[in-house]
């Protein structure tokens, strides 16, 4: 077993194209500063050695763009961590794509770094380095700093669902045990809320939502050909707040289309350019989902069955969860 | 050139309150944005909000008339009213350049009376940038951040604002002020302008160039084959539009309030599949087409229509806020003909 490094990645995906394993490769694509990564297809390996970028910065899950990828022929190359991976079973447990299409190597991660979190910390960076010390930054007027990358995860990271992944054609790295914070802490203080409070609460974080829809965009369980929000003739197309429907509903109507089916990815958050903290909607059905059916994560084993499409004969009558709820 | 200190600044925000609405920039919760000032309110450290002027001028939705139906007749309601006076304080150089972008389309005939009428009655108070972040390039643009443009210019150095009015507008809100502040002589902005040449040194994109770029260079353009490669992990969410100072894009629509309609208008951007949809359906149907169209109608198009300025401010919102990280600058970079962006 070995330490993942953007080198070990590098000589991995020139392998699989030299033996004709693959024909391309998604992965990470260098950017300007060091932390802004943009997911990239490589078709040969000068530009995959040359542009490719493995580092703290490489949150973005790319299982959603497999289904765009899958439709063009030859067969990708695509780097998963753990995590993502829930987010590839799911889709494969939805039929949205052909897995013969990709080949998938698996990787282990550590977690993944927020830059927003170290530019508030830190002001604006310049450029950022990694070595085994940790995360250098060079900012614009406060001079070099070293951070740990635990000061700086990612939201997801710190309530990681586990370090293997539960897919993949092989897996390269170390599985190292991890100890995750509870992902419901922050749900469970919004339910203590009193009703007006917890109003206030969302009110607060939903009245910045601009409808970008870069949530829906990102979400790897939102994967509709055209969204009834992109149709103009459904009645309910919308680019702008037209008025509080917009702010109060949409999220939560979102909420409830993916309950079930969302793995927790926490993309919706990590993408929303206003910083509203979606994923804790999400969080609130799967927690319900567990306490009325019993522990289920999507996305664990292809083909199962969601609580909510699946009929048990002890399935908990629907007026016994609303007198949980009262509890 | 006037100055007044730190303390006195918020005693001129109160005395110009009596005859305007006065925004200011504040920071709450890792956001900064502008509010309207009453006593009590704190001036952010940094001026740079997170969405720009553009907001006061062209709101992200805006009534624009309702009809009433009545048995067979239908009465339309004009619900234009004449906007409040209105100040806008530390708005930086890239974003007051935006607005002189948006009146080469609102005010070009036929001159759009929603935008014209805000922005007769709004003051424009820049600042200039002491700080700017590391996605900043307004350069690119010509656009200077120690010399911003606008009514009034102001500098914040040391525990002092120094003012100086560029129009009458301008002067005449600084006349009704004048009182709480003090003449100064042009030596202390001369120094802070030197210092922030130096800052430009440091910013990690001021060689960016875009001489490759502008009016009538369509056909250089268009087909290149990179526009796939750029555009291929683009979400099409249009964050980068909603962000950008100078996107001014919008669709009219109608909503039925069972009444009558309400016509409203709201942002809309070249990334959506909608966008310009027409009887036939969409003209540009991949990815690839709207996002090239995003970047040509900024460096190209509106250059050609517009005596080669461009329709971007260097301002890095979009820079700071896409999801994938894909941006203006990764495109002026990969387009160029070699050598100077390198």
């Amino acid at each position: 077993m070995q330490k993942i490094t953007r080198e070990s990645l590098i000589q991995k995906g020139v392998e699989l194209l030299e033996n004709g394993t693959v024909d391309r490769i998604l992965g990470w694509g260098k950017g300007e500063f060091g932390y802004d990564i943009t997911p990239t297809v490589f078709y040969d390996k000068e530009s995959f050695s040359k542009n490719f970028e493995f580092s703290s910065f490489c949150g973005a899950n790319f299982s959603k763009y497999l289904l765009k990828e899958t439709r063009k022929g030859g067969k990708i190359l695509v780097f998963i961590k753990p995590c993502d991976s829930y987010s590839f079973n799911q889709l494969l447990t939805e039929h949205r794509f052909d897995k013969d299409k990709v080949y998938v190597v698996g990787i282990s991660c550590e977690g993944m770094a927020d830059v927003n979190k170290i530019k508030q910390k830190y002001g604006e960076i310049a450029s950022v380095k990694e070595d085994e010390n940790g995360i250098t930054i060079s900012t614009l007027y406060d001079g070099d700093k070293t951070i740990l990358l635990d000061e700086v995860l990612l939201e997801r990271c710190k309530v990681c669902k586990g370090k293997e992944c539960v897919y993949f054609d092989e897996f390269i790295g170390e599985v190292k045990e991890n100890n995750p914070q509870d992902r419901f802490e922050k749900v469970s203080a919004l339910e203590k809320m009193s009703a007006d409070e917890r109003f206030a609460f969302w009110q607060n974080e939903l009245s910045r939502c601009i409808r970008c829809n870069a949530c829906r965009d990102v979400c790897p369980a939102c994967t509709c050909e055209k969204c009834v929000f992109d149709n103009p003739n459904s009645g309910v197309e919308n680019k702008a707040i037209s008025d509080s429907f917009e702010e109060k509903m949409f999220h939560i109507i979102r909420a409830f289309h993916v309950a079930g089916r969302c793995t927790d990815c926490g993309e919706c958050s990590r993408v929303c350019p206003q910083g509203i903290p979606l994923h804790l909607l999400n969080r609130k059905f799967i927690k319900d989902i567990n306490g009325f059916y019993g522990e289920y994560q999507a996305g664990k084993e292809i083909g199962s069955r969601a609580p909510l499409v699946n009929y048990k004969k002890d399935d908990l009558e629907p007026s016994e969860a609303v007198k949980r709820e009262e509890e | 050139m006037k100055k007044c200190s730190k303390e006195n600044i918020y005693k001129v925000f109160n005395a110009l309150s009596s005859d305007y609405s006065v925004y200011v920039p504040v920071k709450e919760e890792n956001r900064t944005f502008y509010k309207k000032y009453f006593d009590g309110v704190v001036l952010a450290e940094n001026f740079k909000t997170d969405r720009s002027a553009k907001d006061f001028f062209f709101p992200q939705s805006e009534d624009l008339m309702k009809f009433k139906t009545q048995g067979k007749s239908i009465e339309i309601i004009d619900e234009r009213e004449e906007s409040e006076d209105f100040i806008i304080f530390g708005v930086p150089a890239c974003d007051e350049a935006s607005l002189r972008i948006l009146d080469r389309v609102f005010l070009a005939e036929p001159v759009d009376t929603y935008y014209q009428n805000k922005r007769e009655h709004g003051v424009i108070i820049t600042t200039a940038c002491s700080r700017p972040e590391a996605s900043c390039f307004c350069s690119t643009f010509d656009i200077d951040m120690a010399r911003p443009q606008g009514d009034i210019r102001t500098y914040k150095i040391g525990d002092y604002f120094y003012f100086e009015g560029l129009t009458d507008k301008g002067n005449k809100v600084l006349d009704k002020v004048n009182a709480l502040l003090e003449d100064v002589d042009q030596g202390e902005v001369e120094k802070e302008i030197e210092n922030i040449q130096k800052v430009k040194e440091k910013l990690p994109l001021k060689d960016l160039s875009v001489k490759d770029f502008g009016a009538d260079k369509t056909q250089e353009f268009f087909d290149r084959k990179e526009w796939a490669e750029l555009s291929n992990a683009c979400l099409g969410c249009g964050t980068c539009t909603f962000v950008c100072p100078t996107c001014q894009c919008y669709d009219i629509k109608d909503f039925n309030t069972g009444k009558g309609v309400q016509r409203y208008r709201c942002w809309d951007s070249c990334m959506y599949s909608d966008f310009t949809k027409m009887a036939h359906g969409n003209s540009r149907n991949s990815q690839m087409e709207r996002f090239r169209q995003r970047f040509m109608h900024k460096l190209v198009y509106f250059p050609t229509n517009n005596d080669g300025v461009f329709s971007c401010v260097g301002c890095g919102r979009c820079v700071s806020k896409c999801p994938i990280s894909m941006n203006i600058v990764k495109v002026i970079k990969t387009l160029s003909k070699g050598g100077e962006n390198e």
